[in-house]
């Protein structure tokens, strides 16, 4: 995980835009309605995100407490897969946490403001289902739901 | 070395458990079930007790006249629970922690397959052999 490799960040980048755009082809060839890709998407995310999970947390310690995996997914998990970290965590203390990322990887090569804003969910369904999946594998049933309000920072909010 | 090798999912029900010899089978399906009790409690002590609370190996859960029975939890609360034979007196604690990290490793493996559907049994050939070549190193 710490090799430099120079260009598996764009393999990823590329891949997860050709999946997006994939399935929604695939729905306008009449595959199914259009409201579902979404929640595809965020089924894919939610699998790779117990795998994922399953990995990193192999050699860390027992978590304590909620906040400690929500602090785990923050960093090490946001850095492993992202390569930066979260840029600010905000909880209500009842069980919501917004996890925000103020330059999020996934949507820094569409725009900076707020041009093509309304494709942005799109984009981050896959990694709602990541945060999702990863959660649950360590126990905690959520709802993760993400906003965009200028690109290309978003918010993940997970209940 | 490992007579019996289990691996018990979230909700308490196994994933994977195989033992050798194969006949009293059932006699080591209960031992595992019995230790999953003392798993609970090493792991709701947790926040009472000093020692060792972040590891996820739990050490031996307890010992009978016959064999010795060690734990391990993951941190998505899948447990390993391996039943040693007591005659071998060599095995020491790093070895079976050793066994535990290979098993993990393994297990990790099978969960990012993307043909296992997390909850259901191990299938996988690749963890069977590996299970096998922990069982039989003495014989």
């Amino acid at each position: 995980m710490t090799r430099p490799e120079m260009a598996d960040e764009t393999l990823f980048l590329l891949l997860h835009n050709e999946m997006v755009s994939g399935l929604y082809r695939a729905a306008e060839h009449g595959e199914g309605e259009n409201g579902r890709c979404i929640t595809k998407l965020e089924n894919m995310g939610f699998r790779v995100g117990q795998g994922l999970i399953e990995r990193f947390t192999k050699d860390t310690a027992r978590f304590k407490d909620e906040l400690d995996i929500m602090k785990f997914i923050c960093k090490d998990f946001w850095t492993t897969v992202f390569k930066k970290q979260i840029d600010n965590l905000r909880t209500n203390h009842q069980g919501i946490y917004v996890l925000q990322d103020n330059k999020f990887r996934l949507l820094t090569q569409m725009s900076t403001g707020k041009q093509y804003l309304e494709y942005a969910p799109k984009y981050l369904a896959f990694t709602c289902g990541l945060v999702r999946g990863g959660l649950s594998n360590l126990g905690i049933k959520s709802i993760v739901t993400a906003e965009v309000s200028a690109m290309p920072a978003c918010e993940y909010i997970s209940d | 070395m490992a007579v019996c090798i289990a691996v018990i999912a979230k909700e308490n029900y196994p994933l994977y458990i195989r033992s050798i010899p194969t006949e009293n089978e059932l006699k080591f399906h209960y031992t595992v079930h019995t230790s999953l009790d003392v798993v609970d409690e090493k792991i709701s002590a947790m926040g009472k007790a000093l020692v060792d609370q972040r590891e996820l190996y739990l050490g031996l859960l307890y010992p009978t006249e016959d064999y010795k029975v060690y734990g391990y939890v993951t941190n998505s609360k899948v447990k390993f629970v391996m039943v040693v034979d007591s005659s071998n007196t060599a095995l020491r604690d790093n070895e079976i922690r050793s066994m535990f990290r290979k098993l993990h490793n393994s297990y990790t493996d099978v969960m990012c397959n993307p043909f296992y559907n997390p909850g259901d049994c191990i299938h996988s050939r690749a963890f069977d052999n590996m299970v096998t070549s922990m069982m039989m190193q003495v014989c």
